[in-house]
This record gives C-alpha cells, sequence and structure tokens, in this order.
C-alpha cells in the first residue's frame, strides 16, 4: 500500500461539561491511502460525523480534539492555527454535507460561489476561474454548465444541488474529500448517480475519500474499505467485502442482521428482522470494558472488566476479545 | 375496481389538488394565472382487511398526501373515499365517517415532533381513550395505559416520564401505543421508520408485525424504501408523479416488476451482497410536478417510450397478475 494519505492515531474529542466530561470519540484510529474510499459507518451518535468535523478542524466548541494525531500527507494538522487551518479546509479538504441546501449561500449564484472558492485557494485570474468553474459543473454531471453558472441555487433540483455541492468541495483540487451522509437527503434514483460520481472522481483524480454514512447499502457500493464504528469507537475496521460478507464484531453481526433486504425469492414477507436488544449508550453512560457488553450475545467475563484493543484479523482489525486466542 | 366486502378500505378515482398560486394582489397586478399543484390524481385501490398494502415511491409522488386523504387531515379535491362500506366524502353522512374515523389512527414519521414534550407519556397515550370515552373511571385509563405500554415493549412505569427521556426508537414505541390505545382497526403508517437507525427500525418493524398479528390489524405502509417494504408488505403499490403506476402482491412486484418505473426503482436499491450487479444509472429526476410531462408522466425518463406515451396518458391495466399503467406493457413492448 502506498503512503498513507491521511492518518489518524488515537484521536480523542471531548465535550466539557458542567456534569463531567463526554468522550464522544474515544481513541480511535484508522488511515486513508490516495484514492481510496474509506466508508465510515454507525448509528447516530456513534462518533461518526465528529470524527470527520475534528478532521476538518469544525468542531463546535466546547468540543475539543483532547489527545491523538491528525495527519494529513505526512503533516500535523490538528494543532494548527485558525488562520492555516483555514487554508488547508477547502485547498487540500473539501467536505461535502447531508443537506445541499444549507451548503449553498441563497444569495448568490452558484457561479459567484464556485468562482469565490476558486480565487480563494487558487492562483488563477477571474476569467480563468469562471472557465474552471464550468469545466467542474461539466464534470460533475450538470447539463450545459455554461448557462448553469448564473443561476441561483433555489433554480436547482435536489439532485443537481448536491452536484454543485461537490463541485465546490473539489474547487480547489483537493487531496481529500470528507463526505457526510452526502446521498441521505436524496431519492434513491440520484443517490445512485451521486455515489457512481464520487467513485469515478475519487478514481480518476487519486483523491481519498472518507465517506460518512449510516447506509450499509451505499457503503457496499462505494467504499474500498469500511470502519464500523460503535459509542465513539472503531468496532471493526477491514475491506469492505470482508466485514459484510463475514462480520467479525457481535455489533457487525448485528448490524447486518437488521438491515432489510429485497429477498431473492418472491412473496418472503415476514421474515423476521435479526434485532439487536437495547440502544446505543449515551455519551455519559458508555459502559465499562467493550462499549457493547450490554447488547452483546456473546459477551463473556473478560467484556466487563477490560476495555478491547483492536486486534489484527486477516487483512483488518476487530475490537472483541472473542477474537483474542486466534491472534496468539 | 369491482367492490369485495372484505375491502376496509377503498378509494375511487381521488384526487386532490393545492393552491400554489401567488397572492391574489400579485395576480391581479401581475396578470398571472391561478397555479394548481395536483398532488394526487385518479388514484384508485382497495385495502384488504388485515392486510398491509404498503404505498412507494420517491418525494413528491403523493403517498403521504394520500395517507392524509384517508384519516381526513385533507379532503379531496375529487373521488370518493370509503371505509368498511361508508362513505366518508358523502357530506349527508358527516356523523357517521366521524365516528368511522375513530376506528382508524395514524403513525408519523418524525418521533420527536409527533410528540407533545410538555406532556408525560401517561397523557400521551391515555387522551384518545379519554377523547373517545374508551375507559369509565381513572383507574380504568391507568391500567390500559399500563397494558398498551407493556404491548409495544415499554414498562408501566415509564408512562411518568416525559418525551425527551426516550431514544428515537422508544419514542416511536410511544407513538404505536398512542395509535393502538383508541382501539383502532386499521392503521395508516406514514414512513414509521425513516427517521430510525438500522437496528431500531428492525425493532419497530417486527414490533408492528407482531401487533398486526395479535390484533388483526390492517395496515396502509408509506414508505420510500422498497427493501422495508418488502419485509411488511402484502401487496404494494408504486406511485409516480401523483399516480399509481403499478399494483400487485408484493411477491410478484419484487419477482417481476413491470412497470419501466417500479424497474428502475428495484435497480436503484444498494447491492448489499455486492453481487456485481451494477446499478443502471437512471437519468433525470421527478419532473416538477407544476409541469407534469403529457401523457404518461414517466415518458421523459422511459428508455421505452414513444409517441404514444408522449401523448396519451395510459390507464392503470391488468397485466399478468398486475396493474399497470404503461402502454409499452399494455402492447407488449416490453418483455415481461
Amino acid at each position: 500500500m502506498s503512503a498513507p494519505l491521511l492518518e489518524v492515531s488515537d484521536l480523542r474529542v471531548e465535550f466539557p461539561t458542567r456534569r463531567g466530561t463526554l468522550v464522544a470519540v474515544d481513541g480511535i484510529s484508522f488511515s486513508i491511502a490516495p484514492g481510496e474510499v474509506l466508508g465510515v459507518v454507525g448509528e447516530s451518535g456513534a462518533g461518526k460525523s465528529l470524527t470527520g468535523m475534528a478532521i476538518i478542524g469544525l468542531l463546535e466548541p466546547p468540543g475539543r480534539v483532547a489527545a491523538g494525531e491528525i495527519r494529513l500527507e505526512g503533516e500535523r494538522i490538528d494543532r494548527l492555527p485558525p488562520e492555516r487551518m483555514r487554508r488547508v479546509r477547502g485547498r487540500r479538504i473539501g467536505a461535502i454535507f447531508q443537506d445541499p441546501l444549507t451548503s449553498l449561500n441563497p444569495l448568490y449564484t452558484i457561479g459567484a460561489q464556485l468562482v469565490e472558492t476558486i480565487l480563494t485557494h487558487l492562483d488563477l485570474g477571474r476569467a480563468a476561474a469562471r472557465r474552471r468553474a464550468i469545466e467542474l459543473l461539466g464534470e460533475v454531471g450538470i447539463p450545459a454548465p455554461e448557462a448553469r453558472l448564473d443561476h441561483y441555487p433555489h433554480q436547482f433540483s435536489g439532485g443537481m444541488r448536491q452536484r454543485v455541492v461537490i463541485a465546490l468541495a473539489l474547487a480547489a483540487g483537493p487531496r481529500l474529500v470528507i463526505a457526510d451522509e452526502p446521498t441521505t437527503a436524496l431519492d434513491v434514483s440520484i443517490q445512485a448517480q451521486i455515489i457512481a460520481l464520487l467513485k469515478r472522481l475519487a478514481r480518476e483524480h487519486g483523491t481519498a475519500v472518507m465517506l460518512i454514512t449510516h447506509d450499509m447499502g451505499v457503503i457496499a457500493e462505494t467504499a474500498d474499505r469500511v470502519a464500523v464504528m460503535y459509542a465513539g469507537r472503531i468496532a471493526e475496521i477491514g475491506p469492505v467485502r470482508a466485514v459484510i460478507h463475514a462480520p467479525r464484531h457481535p455489533y457487525t453481526v448485528g448490524l447486518m442482521g437488521s438491515i432489510p433486504r429485497i429477498a431473492a425469492g418472491a412473496g418472503s414477507r415476514r421474515g423476521r428482522l435479526a434485532q439487536i436488544e437495547g440502544s446505543m449508550p449515551r455519551l455519559n453512560a458508555i459502559p465499562r470494558g467493550c462499549a457493547f457488553n450490554p447488547r452483546c450475545p456473546r459477551r463473556f467475563d473478560r467484556c466487563l472488566a477490560e476495555r478491547p484493543g483492536p486486534l489484527r484479523l486477516e487483512a483488518g482489525q476487530v475490537a472483541c476479545w472473542l477474537y483474542a486466542d486466534e491472534r496468539q | 375496481m369491482s367492490g369485495n366486502d372484505r375491502a376496509l378500505v377503498r378509494l375511487v378515482a381521488v384526487g386532490r389538488d393545492f393552491d400554489v398560486s401567488r397572492p391574489w394582489l400579485n395576480r391581479v397586478l401581475e396578470g398571472a394565472p391561478r397555479k394548481l399543484l395536483r398532488a394526487v390524481d385518479e388514484v384508485s385501490f382497495e385495502v384488504t382487511r388485515g392486510e398491509t398494502l404498503a404505498l412507494v415511491g420517491e418525494s413528491g409522488c403523493g403517498k403521504s398526501t394520500i395517507a392524509r386523504l384517508i384519516v381526513g387531515l385533507y379532503a379531496p379535491s375529487r373521488g370518493t373515499i370509503a371505509f368498511d362500506g361508508l362513505e366518508l366524502t358523502d357530506p349527508a353522512r358527516a356523523a357517521e365517517a366521524q365516528r368511522a374515523r375513530r376506528r382508524m389512527q395514524m403513525i408519523f414519521q418524525d418521533p420527536y415532533a409527533s410528540l407533545n414534550p410538555r406532556w408525560r407519556v401517561r397523557n400521551i397515550v391515555a387522551e384518545p381513550i379519554r377523547a373517545l370515552g374508551l375507559a369509565a373511571t381513572r383507574a380504568e385509563v391507568h391500567a390500559r395505559v399500563g397494558e398498551l405500554l407493556r404491548q409495544v415493549g415499554l414498562a408501566p412505569e415509564d408512562g411518568e416520564k416525559f418525551p425527551h427521556e426516550f431514544s428515537g426508537g422508544q419514542r416511536q414505541r410511544i407513538s404505536i401505543a398512542r395509535a393502538l390505545s383508541g382501539n383502532p382497526e386499521f392503521l395508516v403508517c406514514d414512513e414509521p421508520t425513516s427517521a430510525l437507525d438500522v437496528s431500531v427500525q428492525a425493532q419497530i418493524l417486527n414490533l408492528m408485525t407482531e401487533l398486526q398479528r395479535r390484533l388483526g390489524l390492517t395496515y396502509l405502509f408509506i414508505s420510500h424504501n422498497l427493501a422495508v417494504v418488502s419485509h411488511v408488505a402484502d401487496r404494494v403499490g408504486v406511485m409516480y408523479l401523483g399516480r399509481l403506476v403499478e399494483l400487485a402482491d408484493a411477491g410478484e412486484i419484487f419477482a417481476r416488476p413491470r412497470h419501466p418505473y417500479t424497474r428502475m426503482l428495484l435497480d436503484a436499491v444498494p447491492d448489499l451482497d455486492m453481487t456485481g450487479r451494477s446499478r443502471t444509472p437512471v437519468a433525470g429526476e421527478v419532473p416538477n410536478p407544476l409541469a407534469p410531462p403529457a401523457g404518461c408522466a414517466f415518458h421523459p425518463r422511459c428508455s421505452h417510450a414513444n409517441a404514444r406515451c408522449e401523448a396519451e396518458r395510459p390507464p392503470l391495466a391488468l397485466a399478468g397478475h398486475a396493474l399497470v399503467a404503461c402502454h409499452a406493457v399494455a402492447e407488449g413492448r416490453i418483455a415481461p
């Protein structure tokens, strides 16, 4: 594997509150190679979006990176002063968020927004920036980009708006794109188009993509590797095929079982879905030992007392004591 | 469609328009005409007692409008809606219709918005019991609320808490308990699990299936998620731009989708098993419902469209074991 583009080690995100410190992301480590799509999947409150926000330096106070390191192309970016971080953001890291409407300014044409972004980050003249904006819109699949440049965000449909947001994120040719639920607000037919677009861009430009989503289906189609998060920790990380077809962590097993699928045969109604009992713990009540232990059907004594570290297994890692023996 | 007595709910050529014109003064000054949004148009179907009929489609297809029309949150602009043989839209029988509506309840998508944050859960669940006079004494109400909470997998003591003390899935359980407290026969569920995480969604879907079996409920299940629908539905109706384009048994529709739009929707479901099946990228998006295409509304996105599709609106007609509104299917231009 080539040198990682993004390297996160032992990242810890805390929220100090009057009633004590909440740990929302608790010692997670992973890396992404150039051209690779890493899926980060988990349910609400798992800490996946906060991980993304920590990387682009947009954690909302009082949230803060309390420990760990974030390196982009070998350079540490988690301790940069705000002004320098602002230049990293946009120039070297692009971000795509869930709701395309809130990511765009309704008062400016999309052309103005694209040109401004390009002028901020690249050393181009106004005319060249405009040409680049047209090129970008064409690249993300907007028909008649030259005419569309002078339109306002409300004149675009949801799918087209998300394409504009992607064009904005790519404006300065970033090395890393963080996409947080980029398809969640879109209809299924549009979802497929946006996923195909993200995949193509990663491949063609060698851009690393961190794709944050709760939708395993999107991960299965897009990601090369996937990290499954639970209660601020990575439960399992590995090649997407391995994690989906042969999940190791009991949480991943339960998660995969609870996803409804269209059965191949006809009329298979009323197959009971596998369900994980209970719900994700609140941040102020994360259990001792393994965070998943109260809901885990296979827990034993060690899980209650000791937190499992990531154990290397074949191509991936899993944080579960069940596999402790296998490793030795 | 001919009726049968097992039909609990019957819609005949139901339509609903929304007036989205600019304010009167603007219209007068600018000479702009009235603008009507046809949210639902000529929709006919029946829901049989004890079954789950699912309506699927993308945003703006009119599925939620139908849910609201049936429970009476909107009045239809055209057509009739009957419940257990009684025409709900007949002004002469308004009193009866009001009584009949007590036998139906609705579950909404967002459990954060559908529960009053200032009420204790026991009062939220008890409101329909009190409003419909289903219990004589306080003690009876109390006992019934406890029983309902147990039925949806909560504890009777949870009634003392406020909604904010519960997670999304638990709140949806409270919504279900409230819907059940009026002893309904018919539940309209509008995207009941779309706001929930998958593992919680599984819990709620299992609970709904279990309750249906135990209480003999009839469901109209509105969803955009075909995989969820394939798990709960007996029959499936597919909607596009306010119209029903295909209606068939669930087994039939998932094994042999006929309408090009149904096929497209199924193709667009992410391939979780990674069989290597590539998604057929869909051209275009749902058109603006204010200016729907002439003829078949799907024709601009359809690879089988011809001149007839552009001019003539296809009626819902029997094709094999399904009702399909498509000229290409009716003419045999699409291989079944």
